[in-house]
Order: structure tokens, then C-alpha cells, then sequence
């Protein structure tokens, strides 16, 4: 009580000074501010870290033409580790520097931390990664968008695949229980429920960073699945398979996004063999992707790493979106964003209502010799 | 009917069990650094398994350089092992010199964040000086024909693991029970002021220890790693948690008890995830801690200290 | 020649980390390519710091050892801001030009400044907490983040199931996390020491993978989102104006913490905390209940804890358990050890420094977590007994001389 009523007296006295302080809005730079944020640093940099490469080709390239309009861009690259409690704090500076849209977040977590901080002060947020259903279909974050398919898409994928062309009627979900794996195997559980294709042999999720996962592939081929349908990154993926293989296990492997990486194969090296993985739509045909990668040799040196290609796709849709519109603001850019379809590395796409991208889909993987090659 | 049954379900109990043993016999080399570490000085050594993840590293990279210079797979074993044991060891009485020694007569806790700092610190300084991402291990254990036949329920790799910690821990026994380096700790770890008194010396003791439960965990280092056949800068941390969580089960500071407790440890762990949810894993690992200490208070083999008033 | 001798030590020293960073500072080994890398220039580089650093080092300790006086004199800086309390005027003084700062802070610096002071302000009053059951009670407890996620929870769930507002659930998510201290206490009143802690670790650990595993109850690791922030007399806030909002309730949270926590450590029962950390017996026998002042100690932590929690819920508008890692309660335990245990301003000190350190080294990018580690390290070398001790209160009795 004692502390309820300090509290309202300090409240009103906060309000007076909350009322001083209310800032003017700033005026229209002269350039343009366009935010990159994701983990650049800790152990999931390297899922962040290709999108800002991706983002400084593109921009570098506008740049040189003379920008958008006259005006040059300008990058504003902040890191949030992927924590939500960190990537408030990174919303809330790129806020307060008046970005005028933002490239990121990379995981799902912490994009939802951040969200409603974009929302609040209108600013166009558009992902390459964060895959959670809840970004676009809540409809909560109307300035969200992304370049990659949600999970709602991708646990169907896998399933059908697995059932449908593999014919392998026994499943055994595994999931790393984190923010990515274990909403994919839910959804997996749940679509084979609904279409009665298939049976759920076991369902379970694993610990990540644990020693072995001897016990569970003891309880994989225990529960006589034909079929494993992981839904994690590609770390736990491979120690499971490593793992399948030294206890002479053969049931396919069917996972996800997360571990469609090219690292899986390098660490997993012989017990890759014949995993299947759901990966963004295969662009070796499309001239964009080639063009993006082969640049980024150039500049960087090095093979692009993950969500490349959806940061490019997503820099290059958002700048189209502020040229067109000839604005940075929310609704103009939205109106542009979902009528014109515009040429991306992932393909020419356009957003649905929610945000989604319409037109980029899953393919699916298999390791073969390896390397990733497409399922025909 | 029955037999077939009673086959199918007493496999997979000995399934689990081997798994089991061998997730435990890794959490026991661990578990050893830390009760030794804490039967001396009476510090939780955070930064233990961070050790554990630089034994593995320098295992990883020693083993990696001398196969592309196509060294015999036995030599490379070998001498990965001995680089392992010779650089942990070296980093763990460095870490004690640097980070504990200055801080021996300071308040007890104080010791304790100076190893939480030095676990963030080695973490990075891997990270930085190497890489974030995960690596492949080189198979340094090659399948045995003779296993084949049983390889879905113990692999080669579970029992050169089961026999390599046997072995070692019996090294262990007669080091501490015979040598007079092992008198010496005992002697140090029962009563330091007395050890002074009789001539040990005591920082030469303490040393000693470090350098003999680094050494413990980089062998579990090698081993855990040439059998999930990766490595990266993170896996100290749940392997110290664990390892640590096992260490106090069995009655920290003692022994046996270390052993006893990893491999009850790891034998929850296992029939957890058989036999319920691997959900819920640690879950039931920290449970029984929590049992356990509740009707033993010093863990399962640790002596009641009675105080004196 | 005492010189010479140092140059040649401190060369064997700089020989000993090059021989010791040799394998993983100096190779590098890519065993897709089979190509290795030697990086002798790092050996280099690794040389001359370590030469360096130890020549400091060394200079240091000289003139420690050398000039007693300067000791002396460092007792007295150290004892600087206690003098200070101790001067009614001049605490006065300081109060108000504390007070004044940080109620213009905002106005000041930026948003973002703000919002990560406001963070910085939650660690304090967590440190407050941790201080009763670590500095004051002296049990050292690993898992204190769970109370932390206890209140943080009890804010989203409410507010997600019931629409309950932030000041209705801020005394409830206490009074949960309190309760949740008092389950704890009970089964570990019999431990001691580094039991009690390994215990308090696996506390922490169960509560987090309950949040994680039981989807149904807590929407698992997805977590949960879109949770509102403080009411302030029904008027609608935009973000800045709610980030300022944050800022002054925790400035009062802290305050009203700082009141409580420093009226409890002079009463009744802060002293009999004292008495159970100094000597649990001698405090038994002199007719303290160990039994409640322990669980008293546990539950009022928990208590600051859960408020926190509340707060953190409101602040991020998302919560997941990816926020209550081990290593959140390492960070607030190094809040109250660095700062000084059982002493407040100590922990105010602790927290503004370990919090507000990570988001200043960002210009160090990437060898921001390494300079944090080695920092904590120096730190408790250079300060064991933390940066402001505790100095008990003291009664003098003096003779009139006339």
C-alpha cells in the first residue's frame, strides 16, 4: 500500500517531467537510414553476420548510382546477440537514431522483443530469417515483413515430403526445444495429425549442447520410426546422425532450414550422407543470385553464409519499396511492397497482407557426395 | 514368446546402460578436477570446464595438423593425447597462478567470480582465436571388426571410453594413495595449516592438483569429442554444469564419491530420456540431486562434517 | 641489478604464454581444405604483452610493497564514500546531487541511453535482493535468475490470460516469486555452503526447462509476447514516452529497495542474518530461529526478484527462457561480490559498472565478452573484498574527558 501510494505521488511527478520532454520529431535527413540488425557477435554471429555483408553490396552498388532519388544511404548496423532483453535496447537505439527502415531481426525471439518498438514509431522492419508464424499471422506487427517462408509452411513441407514421396509412414519428431526447432516440430505433429497421413511414433525434444544423444537414438530405433523429422540446428543434427551411424541406425533423416547448411555436411562428413534437409527455393537457375554471390567473393572473399541471399533479396524489395514510393513512410512503402513484384535473388516477389512473401517457397535437399542438391 | 519379449526389452535396458555408463565415465573425468580442486582449496573451479574445452581443442588441432602431414593414425593418437594432457594441464596451473593464488586469503566467495570470469575469458579468447562454428573432430577411433556384431549396443568408441576411464581412474587411485605427491594432498586437503607444519608445501600441492585434474578433463575431452565427432568454444560450460552437478552428488571433495556420483549421473540421465521424456532430462538429473542432498546433506559419500563448537 | 633480474623473469614469463597460447593462438587448422596456417605474428604479439603486462604487474606490487604509507592512504579513498554517509551534510549533499542526476539523465542523453540505464536499474534492485540472501544471510545461491522468471512469468501468463494490468500483478508476481523462495528454502535449510549452491543452481535449471518444456502452461520457448507495458493512469504512452516512464518507476523501485533493504539490515532480523553467516551455532545458541530467519531471507529476495521480474516483462514486452540462463544469476552474483557483499551502495556501484560495461565496450566489438571476463578477474585480484566494503555499524563509547 505504503508503496503504492509513493508510487502514485512519484508517478505524478514523472509525468510532469515526461510531459517536458516529449521531443520534437525530427526532420527528413538528407539521406537515407537503413538499419541492419542481428547477432554480430557471440555464438550465433554467424546467422547474422552474412545479412549486414549482404546489405553493404547492395547499398554500395545504389550508392554509387547516385542513390535513391538523390539521397544516399546511409548503413546503420546494430547488434542484438539474439537476446530479446538486448534487441530492445538495439530497437530502441536505431528508434532514437530515426532509421528509416530496418533489415533484421535475425532470430524469432528477438524480433518479437523488438517488434513493437518498430510498430510504435511506424518503421518498416523486413526479415530475412525470423520464421515464427506469430510475426506475420497475429497480425499484430503490420509493418513486419520477410523474404522467407514461415514455419506454417515449412512443417508441411517436410512432412509431405517425408510421407508422401519418401512413403515413410512412421515418424519420430525430434526437436532441440528451442524458439525455431520446436514451434517447426509442433506444426510437423500437428499436420500429420490433421491429414491422418502417417502416424507420430514419438515426439520429443532434445537438449541442446548435451554430451551424447545416445539414449534417444537408442529410443528412435525402439519406437521403430522409419522416418526422423528434426526440427533444430544443424550442431544437434549432426551429432544425432553421427551418432544414428555409430549405433548402425538407418532411418532417413528429414530436417529443416536450420540445418539445410553447408557446416552440417563439413562436421557430420560421411553420416551426411542421404539426409534430407527443406531449404529456401533453389536459385541456381535465377541470374540475381548467381550475380549476388559471385560479388560477394569479390568484395568479401569468401562463399556468402546463411540468409544471404534473403537479406539481398530483402534490401533490394525494401529500397525498390522508398524509390517507387518516393517516402520512408510505413503506409507508401506497404503499398508498393505488396502490388509490385520486384527481381530478387529469391526470386520476383511480392508480400501478402500480412507481410509474407509471396512466391518463395521450400525445396527440398539432399546431401549427396558432399554437397546440397535438389530433390527433383 | 516370452523370451523374445524378454530379449527385446532387456536390450534396450542394455542400451541405455552402456549409454548411460559412457555419458557417466565422461562426467566422472570432469567431475574428479573439480573435487580435488575443492578438497584443497575449497573452490568451485568454474572455469574447469572450460579447461575440459581447451584439452579437446588442442586434441582437435594437433591431431588435425598431423593428419594432413599424414602421420600414422596410432602416433596421431598418441600424440593428440599427450598435447591434450600436456596444454591443459599448463592452462589450469597457469589459471590457478593468475586468477585463485592472489586470492587465497580473500573472502570465499570472491575466488568463485574470478573463476566465472576466467570461464568468460578462455570461452573468448577460443572463440576469437579460432572460430564460433562447430568443427569436425577426426575420427581417431577407428571401428573394430570384433565389435560389429554388438556395435548397435555398445560402440567402439563407448568402450575405449569405459576402458580408457577405468584405467585412468585406477592410475589416479595409486597415485593419491601411494606416491607422495597424493600423500601430500591428502594431507593438504585434510588440514592445510597441519601440512605446513610437517613440511609440505603447500603451493607446490596445490599446483599439483590442478595440474592433475586438468589433465582428467582434457583426457574426457579427447574421448567425448573423437566420439560425437565435433567440437566448438561452448561445449565446457553444460559439460562443467554437469559434471559439477555430479561432483557435489557424490559428496564433493571426495574421490570415489565423484565417480559414483557421474556415473549415477549419467545412468539418470539415460534411462530418463529411455524410459519417460528426454524432455524432462535434466529435469529428473537436478531432481535427484535435490533428493539426494536432502537426506544426505554432504552427498552420497562426502563426510558429515561435524563442526566443533 | 634487481632490474635485470625482473627483465629476465618477465622474459620467461612472456616464453611461458607463447609456449601456452601456442596451439590455438598460433594454428590454425581448416580440416575440410587440409590446410593449416601458422600465425607467428600472434606469438609475437602475445610476447610482447605478456612481457609488458608483468612488467606492470610487477611495478605495481613494488610500490605496494614499498611505500606502506600509500597503503594507508588507499584505505582512505576506499573508506572516501563512507566517510561521506557518515556525515549527515555531506550524505545530504550527496544525495541530492545523485538525485538530481539521474532525474535529468533522461533529458540529457538519448532514448536509447535511457533505456539501457533503465536495465542497469533493474540489476540494482535484483543485486538488492541477491544481497540479503548472499551478502547479508551469507547463502550463496547460483540460481536466483528463477525468481526472476517466476515474476517475469507470472506478468506475462496473467496479463495474457486475464488482461491483469502491471500495477495489479507487480505485488502478486512478488509475492509468487517469494512464495517459489520459501518451496526453495524449505528442502535446503539443512545444506551448507557450496551443497546449498549446486542446489540453487538446479533450481534455477528446473524452473527454466519447466518454462521451456511445458508449452501448454508457458508457451514454451516461443514465449510469450505483446505483453503491455505499465498503465499510467490509463493514458496512452507512445515508446518514448514509456521508456521514460520505465526509467522513473525504477529509479523509485530502486529507491524504495534501498530503503527497505537498508532499514532491514539494522533490524531484528538483519542482524540476526549477520549472526547465522558469521557463526550459524553460536547464532542458534543465542536463541535465533535459524530455521525462519533463513526462509525470511530466501523469501525476500525472491520477493525483489519477482517485482524485478514484473518490470523486465513490462520493459521487453516479450519474455521467453532464453533471458533465465545460469549465466544471468552468475552476473547478478557478480553484481553483489564485486560491488562488496552486504554492502548496498557497493551493489549500486557493482551493477551501473557490470551492467552499463557491456553496452559501452560495443566500440569493442567483438572482444567485448573477453575484456568482460579479464575485467571481473582483475577486479577480484586487484579488490577481493569488492569495490566498496561493507563497514558495520559501530557504536563508540566515549568518556567525557572533563
Amino acid at each position: 500500500m505504503n508503496l503504492n501510494l509513493s508510487g502514485k505521488i512519484l508517478t505524478t511527478v514523472a509525468g510532469a517531467f515526461i510531459a517536458l520532454s516529449v521531443p520534437v520529431s525530427g526532420f527528413a535527413g538528407d539521406t537515407i537510414k537503413f538499419g541492419v540488425a542481428g547477432p554480430h557477435s557471440g555464438d550465433l554471429a554467424s546467422y547474422g553476420l552474412p545479412s549486414i555483408n549482404a546489405a553493404k553490396l547492395v547499398i554500395d552498388k545504389v550508392n554509387a548510382n547516385g542513390g535513391i532519388n538523390g539521397k544516399q544511404i546511409e548503413m546503420l548496423i546494430e547488434d542484438d546477440v539474439c537476446k530479446p532483453e538486448i534487441s530492445t535496447n538495439t530497437a530502441t537505439k536505431l528508434v532514437s537514431d530515426k532509421v528509416d527502415v530496418v533489415l533484421g531481426h535475425i532470430c524469432s525471439g528477438a524480433t518479437k522483443a523488438a517488434m513493437p518498438i518498430y510498430t510504435d514509431a511506424g518503421i518498416l522492419v523486413m526479415s530475412p530469417s525470423a520464421t515464427s508464424d506469430e510475426l506475420t499471422l497475429s497480425g499484430n506487427y503490420p509493418n513486419f515483413f520477410r523474404t522467407i517462408a514461415p514455419n506454417a509452411a515449412q512443417s508441411p513441407a517436410m512432412v509431405d515430403f517425408a510421407v508422401d514421396k519418401l512413403g515413410l509412414k512412421k515418424v519420430a519428431i525430434i526437436h532441440d526445444k528451442g524458439d525455431y526447432g520446436k514451434p517447426l516440430a509442433e506444426g510437423a505433429k500437428a499436420y500429420i495429425e490433421k491429414t491422418g497421413k502417417g502416424e507420430v511414433v514419438l515426439f520429443e525434444g532434445i537438449t541442446p549442447g548435451a554430451m551424447d544423444y545416445s539414449a534417444i537414438v537408442q529410443k528412435i530405433k525402439r519406437s521403430g520410426a522409419d522416418v526422423v523429422v528434426f526440427g533444430g540446428y544443424h550442431p544437434e543434427a549432426s551429432k544425432i546422425v553421427t551418432i544414428m551411424k555409430k549405433k548402425r541406425l538407418k532411418t532417413t533423416f528429414v530436417s529443416d532450414d536450420g540445418v539445410k547448411d553447408d557446416t552440417f555436411i563439413k562436421v557430420a562428413g560421411k553420416a551426411a550422407e542421404g539426409v534430407y534437409a527443406a531449404g529456401p527455393q533453389d536459385n541456381a537457375t535465377n541470374v540475381m543470385a548467381t550475380e549476388a554471390k559471385e560479388a560477394h567473393k569479390k568484395e568479401f572473399g569468401a562463399d556468402p553464409g546463411a540468409f544471404f541471399e534473403g537479406a539481398y533479396a530483402a534490401t533490394v524489395a525494401m529500397l525498390n519499396a522508398i524509390e517507387k514510393a518516393d517516402s520512408t513512410k510505413l503506409e507508401d512503402l506497404k503499398k508498393v511492397l505488396q502490388t509490385e513484384k520486384v527481381a530478387t535473388p529469391v526470386g520476383s516477389i511480392n508480400f501478402d497482407e500480412n507481410g509474407d512473401a509471396i512466391g518463395v517457397g521450400f525445396s527440398m535437399y539432399v546431401v549427396k557426395d558432399g554437397a546440397y542438391v535438389v530433390v527433383k | 514368446m516370452f523370451q523374445i519379449f524378454f530379449y527385446a526389452v532387456m536390450d534396450y535396458f542394455i542400451e541405455l546402460l552402456f549409454s548411460g555408463l559412457t555419458r557417466g565415465s565422461i562426467y566422472a573425468l570432469i567431475a574428479l578436477g573439480y573435487t580435488m580442486v575443492y578438497g584443497i582449496i575449497g573452490l568451485i573451479n568454474f572455469a574447469h570446464g572450460e579447461i575440459y574445452m581447451i584439452g579437446a581443442f588442442t586434441a582437435f588441432i594437433v591431431a588435425t595438423v598431423l593428419s594432413i602431414y599424414g602421420f600414422p593414425l596410432l602416433s596421431i593418437v598418441i600424440i593428440a593425447g599427450v598435447a591434450a594432457v600436456v596444454w591443459s594441464s599448463s592452462y589450469g596451473y597457469t589459471i590457478e597462478k593468475i586468477a585463485y593464488k592472489p586470492l587465497r586469503h580473500a573472502p570465499r566467495l570472491s575466488p568463485l567470480i574470478s573463476a566465472i570470469g576466467m570461464s568468460i575469458f578462455l570461452q573468448n579468447y577460443v572463440l576469437l582465436a579460432q572460430t564460433s562454428d562447430f568443427l569436425p573432430f577426426p575420427t581417431l577411433i577407428p571401428d573394430f571388426e570384433f565389435m560389429e556384431p554388438i556395435a548397435h549396443i555398445v560402440g567402439t568408441t563407448d568402450l575405449i571410453i569405459l576402458v580408457t576411464t577405468v584405467v585412468v581412474m585406477v592410475i589416479l587411485t595409486i597415485i593419491i594413495k601411494f606416491s607422495k605427491i597424493g600423500k601430500a594432498m591428502r594431507a593438504t586437503a585434510q588440514d592445510r595449516t597441519m601440512a605446513t607444519l610437517v613440511g609440505i608445501n603447500v603451493n607446490n600441492v596445490i599446483s599439483a592438483t590442478f595440474i592433475v585434474g586438468s589433465s582428467l578433463a582434457a583426457i574426457g575431452g579427447l574421448l567425448i569429442a573423437s566420439h560425437i565427432g565435433q567440437i566448438n568454444f561452448y561445449i565446457g560450460f553444460i559439460a562443467g554444469i554437469k559434471a559439477f552437478t555430479a561432483a557435489v552428488l557424490g559428496g564433493i571433495g571426495s574421490i570415489p564419491g565423484a565417480v559414483l556420483g557421474s556415473l549415477i549421473l549419467g545412468l539418470t540421465e539415460s534411462f530418463a530420456t529411455g524410459y519417460v521424456s528426454s524432455d524432462y532430462e535434466d529435469v529428473f538429473a537436478f531432481s535427484l540431486l535435490v533428493l539426494i542432498l536432502i537426506f544426505k546433506p554432504s552427498g552420497l559419500l562426502g563426510k558429515a562434517t561435524n563442526q566443533k563448537v | 641489478m634487481a632490474l635485470l633480474k625482473e627483465l629476465k623473469k618477465g622474459a620467461l614469463t612472456s616464453l611461458w604464454f607463447v609456449f601456452l597460447t601456442f596451439p590455438i593462438m598460433v594454428i590454425q587448422v581448416n580440416p575440410i581444405e587440409r590446410t593449416v596456417i601458422y600465425r607467428w605474428h600472434n606469438a609475437l604479439y602475445m610476447a610482447a604483452g605478456t612481457f609488458c603486462v608483468y612488467l606492470l604487474v610487477r611495478y605495481y606490487q613494488h610500490r605496494k610493497e614499498n611505500k606502506p604509507d600509500q597503503v594507508e592512504g588507499k584505505e582512505q579513498t576506499s573508506s572516501f564514500i563512507h566517510k561521506i554517509l557518515l556525515n549527515p551534510r555531506q550524505r545530504n549533499i550527496l544525495i541530492a546531487v545523485v538525485a538530481t542526476v539521474a532525474l535529468l539523465f533522461p533529458h540529457f542523453f538519448s532514448t536509447y541511453q535511457t533505456n539501457v540505464m533503465t536495465t542497469a536499474l533493474m540489476y540494482v534492485v535484483l543485486g538488492l535482493g541477491l544481497n540479503i540472501v548472499v551478502g547479508l544471510a551469507g547463502l550463496l545461491d547460483l540460481g536466483f535468475v528463477a525468481f526472476y522468471a517466476v515474476g517475469a512469468y507470472s506478468y506475462a501468463l496473467l496479463n495474457l490470460h486475464f488482461g491483469l494490468g502491471f500495477w495489479t500483478v507487480l505485488p502478486i508476481g512478488g509475492l509468487m516469486a517469494a512464495m517459489f523462495g520459501v518451496i526453495l528454502g524449505f528442502p535446503v535449510l539443512r545444506l551448507r555452503g557450496d551443497y546449498l549452491a549446486i542446489v540453487t543452481l538446479g533450481f534455477g535449471e528446473i524452473i527454466r526447462l519447466v518454462l521451456e518444456n511445458w508449452g501448454a502452461f508457458s508457451q514454451g520457448p516461443s514465449g510469450v509476447s505483446n505483453i503491455s507495458r505499465p498503465g499510467f493512469f490509463g493514458m496512452d504512452l507512445s515508446l518514448e514516452q514509456s521508456i521514460l516512464y520505465t526509467y522513473y518507476l525504477m529509479i523509485l523501485f530502486v529507491i524504495v529497495t534501498i530503503f527497505v533493504v537498508n532499514r532491514l539490515q539494522d533490524s531484528r532480523l538483519g542482524r540476526a542474518w549477520i549472526a547465522l553467516r558469521e557463526d550459524e551455532i553460536a547464532c542458534q545458541a543465542m536463541g535465533v530461529d535459524k530455521r525462519k530467519t533463513k526462509l525470511v531471507a530466501f523469501s525476500l529476495g525472491a520477493f525483489w526478484a519477482g517485482i524485478v521480474g514484473v518490470m523486465f516483462a513490462a520493459k521487453t514486452t516479450f519474455v521467453n527462457p532464453a533471458s533465465f540462463t545460469f549465466l544471468e544469476s552468475a552476473i547478478i552474483l557478480s553484481i553483489v561480490v564485486l560491488g562488496g557483499m552486504g554492502s548496498i551502495i557497493g551493489v549500486l556501484f557493482g551493477a551501473l559498472i557490470l551492467i552499463l560495461m557491456p553496452e559501452y565496450l560495443r566500440a569493442l566489438s567483438e572482444y567485448r565478452m573477453l575484456a568482460f571476463g579479464g575485467i571481473l578477474v582483475c577486479m577480484m585480484i586487484f579488490r577481493p573484498q569488492g569495490l566498496i566494503t561493507n563497514v558495520r555499524r559501530t557504536y563508540k563509547f566515549e568518556k567525557k574527558s572533563n
